[in-house]
């Protein structure tokens, strides 16, 4: 059995050490700072959404977000799982103006939105999106959670807590920090490498041949300020957004939009909603699959202490 | 011969004309007598079978609401989840499936590894585990594909460009994977196709390798031969009961990833829509091919004739190479370990070195995941070396040189006395050559 073990662990550690591998790739790549880590009414295994947090996230995309970005996957139907009644959602959904047709006389035809129609784009297309945005293409937001690397802990810093007028002086040194230190490691490599072009240089003048001198790389100033960090033109400074310059400028100002419950909209309450709503967004049957979850695992450990029992029983004449 | 008895009638009406009752007894019934001593790492063979199983149905069921086209495959998945009746149950099972298949199977090869069940006469039963591997790597690269995320893409795109390193045909082969000049909505019309038919190839070669496995039984944690009765013990009640219970315990774990951390060992940037104008900054697999993946990098040299500037073969190939090389040198992995000894349990050596290996394909698996270069490169190039030197050096020397702990002389001996290797037995002699 000793011996066993020895093979088992190696067996084990080969997968959980692949398994471990795989997800701390994503924020390992993105070589910025560590992201802030908030509490979640949805995590953990009883998690499940907070009704009036998303129903504000919902009012402030409509408000502000959705000014640029689209939400293809959410149709007002979907507005059900958030509490809204039928009426509620008829009328949200007869705000929107939506393109329908053929008619009988093959003419495209405008007609008020209803439940089943998905919330409308803000823009025809995607080369709309960009003209419009000064060649940034606002992405469409029904997936944004799940599509970056630790989704609402993302979205509530770089709403919140990431530009310029937010962030803590604590991030801008880190932040100052670890980029004056990639430029030093950039400048070494380039000064290895011009050292090598010199020598190919001076090899070739030696030997009478053409050549260009090669120009020496500038020493890296340290990054001491925003404005050390080179961001191009248009582009606002985020703590959390990867290269620290993003097309969005701040997007939410304290009390912005007036909420419906009467909650102190501030830029962290707005921003904390919003992160809510877009977890909701992008995965709606999460409160079905951790309730069915612990239903399945409970069966699954009675039925599976059931079957040991049989085994032992069974086994018991050859032991 | 046929142990196979029954009073009931229609059984028997029907066993005259299609003698599968019989078949089944024999198959995973009282009729196979299977060693006694199997540990739990032998759970691990069923546990793939029913993992397939488990793939196939769920499979075949989003099939149902998928559409293969590069305009409508992403949001025809979205559909799955958010629109079919338990489609998030369906997607979220297929995903993470994939992941624990390649779980199952990376534990049942290491299994077999270490306790030596390629050797005589099971190599052909290894052999067709080897073919279920690769099978299993392209079903597993191509449904990848099929969400058309941006790791969808941008996997496809790198992996297919594996072929132009081919000399003289390699451009043109490419071409004819996609089916068009780039990875474009032929591509992912084949893949789909080719993703729902290997999963039965997997099955037909599944049947072949049970089938092997049936000629000679299962191999055991000693690795010596059954010699009677009374080193076996009927499949069926004892085995069946044992599997079920392992069955338990694997979803118990299964279910807890799909219901609580269903999108922990996926990427994000998989649920960005393929853009094939945006590149994701590190276009990394899926954890089940970084150790592949790190031995296609690791090769960063050409190889030619020393001192000429000949180049034989260029890096990329030499890539390519080492890394279908990884495999090829498993298919020939029962003529490369000699010892006549199976279980690693009376090799003390060789049991050093199979713990070696196991860390270094980890270290494989853990450089793939970086970029390719300083630190992180090199150890991917020791690693890759040292996973060749153990099958084509190690291991052959280590059947010549290396002296085996004495073998018990049969399975029920240590069993009924409850020890293991420490106890004294048979000096070690040669298995009889099938």
């Amino acid at each position: 059995m000793r011996k066993g073990l020895i093979f088992g662990l190696a067996a084990l550690a080969a997968a959980a050490g692949a398994t471990v591998a795989a997800p701390g790739t994503a924020r390992a790549a993105g070589e910025g700072i560590p992201l802030p880590s908030f509490e979640w009414s949805f995590d953990g295994i009883f998690g499940t959404y907070d009704r009036a947090s998303v129903q504000r996230g919902l009012q402030v995309y409509r408000a502000v977000c959705a000014g640029c970005h689209s939400m293809d996957y959410i149709a007002f139907r979907n507005l059900a799982e958030l509490g809204y009644s039928e009426d509620e959602i008829k009328a949200m959904a007869a705000e929107a103006i939506v393109i329908d047709g053929p008619n009988d006389e093959g003419e495209m035809f405008e007609r008020a939105g209803l439940p089943f129609d998905y919330f409308p784009a803000p823009f025809p297309n995607d080369r709309a999106a960009a003209f419009a945005n000064g060649g940034a293409l606002p992405p469409d937001l029904s997936l944004m959670a799940k599509a970056r690397a630790n989704g609402p802990n993302y979205l509530l810093a770089l709403m919140g807590h990431g530009y310029e007028d937010q962030v803590s002086d604590e991030t801008l040194q880190q932040i100052f920090a670890l980029e004056t230190e990639k430029r030093q490691t950039q400048y070494e490599a380039n000064l290895e490498n011009y050292e090598t072009m010199l020598e190919v240089y001076e090899e070739r003048v030696e030997a009478g041949e053409e050549a260009t001198r090669p120009t020496p790389p500038e020493e890296p100033q340290p990054v001491e300020s925003i404005e050390d960090l080179g961001l191009s033109e248009g582009l606002s400074f985020n703590a959390y957004f990867p290269g620290y310059g993003i097309a969005m400028a701040m997007p939410l100002f304290d009390d912005g939009v007036e909420y419906a419950d009467g909650t102190p909209a501030t830029v962290e309450q707005m921003a904390t909603d919003v992160a809510n709503f877009l977890m909701w967004t992008a995965e709606p049957k999460l409160e079905d699959r951790k309730g069915m979850g612990i239903k399945v695992i409970l069966f699954l450990l009675v039925f599976t202490g059931i079957l040991y029992a049989a085994k032992r029983k069974v086994w018991a004449d050859v032991h | 011969m046929s142990g196979f008895q029954t009073n009931n009638t229609v059984i028997k009406w029907i066993e005259h004309r299609l003698p599968i009752f019989s078949f089944l007894d024999h198959s995973v019934g009282s009729g196979y007598p299977s060693p006694k001593n199997l540990s739990y790492f032998w759970n691990f063979g069923s546990l793939a079978g029913i993992t397939l199983v488990i793939m196939i149905v769920t499979g075949v069921l989003m099939a149902m609401q998928y559409t293969a086209h590069v305009d409508h495959a992403f949001e025809s998945v979205e559909r799955i989840m958010r629109d079919v009746n338990y489609g998030w149950l369906l997607r979220y099972v297929h995903m993470n499936g994939a992941h624990f298949f390649f779980i199952v199977v990376y534990i049942h090869i290491f299994r077999g590894l270490y306790y030596g069940s390629y050797k005589a006469p099971r190599e052909l039963l290894w052999m067709l585990g080897v073919v279920i591997l690769l099978l299993m790597m392209a079903t597993a690269f191509m449904g990848y594909v099929l969400p058309w995320g941006q790791m969808s893409f941008w996997g496809a795109k790198v992996i297919t460009n594996l072929f132009s390193a081919i000399p003289f045909f390699g451009d043109g082969i490419v071409v004819w994977l996609w089916g068009g000049f780039s990875v474009d909505n032929p591509t992912l019309n084949r893949f789909f196709a080719l993703h729902y038919l290997l999963p039965f190839v997997i099955v037909g070669v599944v049947i072949l390798h049970i089938w092997a496995l049936h000629r000679f039984g299962s191999n055991n944690p000693i690795g010596i031969d059954t010699k009677g009765p009374q080193d076996t013990i009927p499949f069926h009640p004892y085995y069946t009961v044992k599997d079920a219970f392992g069955l338990g315990a694997f979803l118990v774990v299964f279910s807890a990833v799909v219901f609580y951390l269903p999108n922990y060992m996926g990427h994000a940037d998989n649920y960005i829509p393929a853009n094939p104008l945006s590149t994701p900054a590190h276009i990394v697999p899926e954890w089940y091919f970084l150790p592949f993946y790190a031995i296609l990098r690791a090769i960063t040299f050409d190889i030619g004739i020393p001192f000429t500037g000949v180049v034989i073969i260029e890096a990329k190939l030499g890539g390519v190479i080492a890394m279908f090389g990884a495999i090829a040198v498993l298919f020939v992995l029962p003529w490369l370990d000699r010892s006549p000894v199976r279980s690693g349990r009376f090799r003390p050596i060789f049991r050093l070195f199979f713990v070696l290996l196991a860390i270094d394909v980890v270290l494989l698996g853990f450089a793939g995941a970086k970029p390719a270069e300083g630190l992180w490169l090199l150890i991917a190039q020791v690693s890759t070396a040292y996973y060749f030197l153990h099958f084509l050096v190690v291991l052959p020397l280590l059947s010549v040189f290396e002296t085996p702990k004495p073998l018990p002389t049969s399975i029920s001996e240590p069993v009924l006395k409850g020890g293991g290797g420490a106890m004294a037995g048979a000096p070690a002699k040669p298995m009889e050559k099938a």
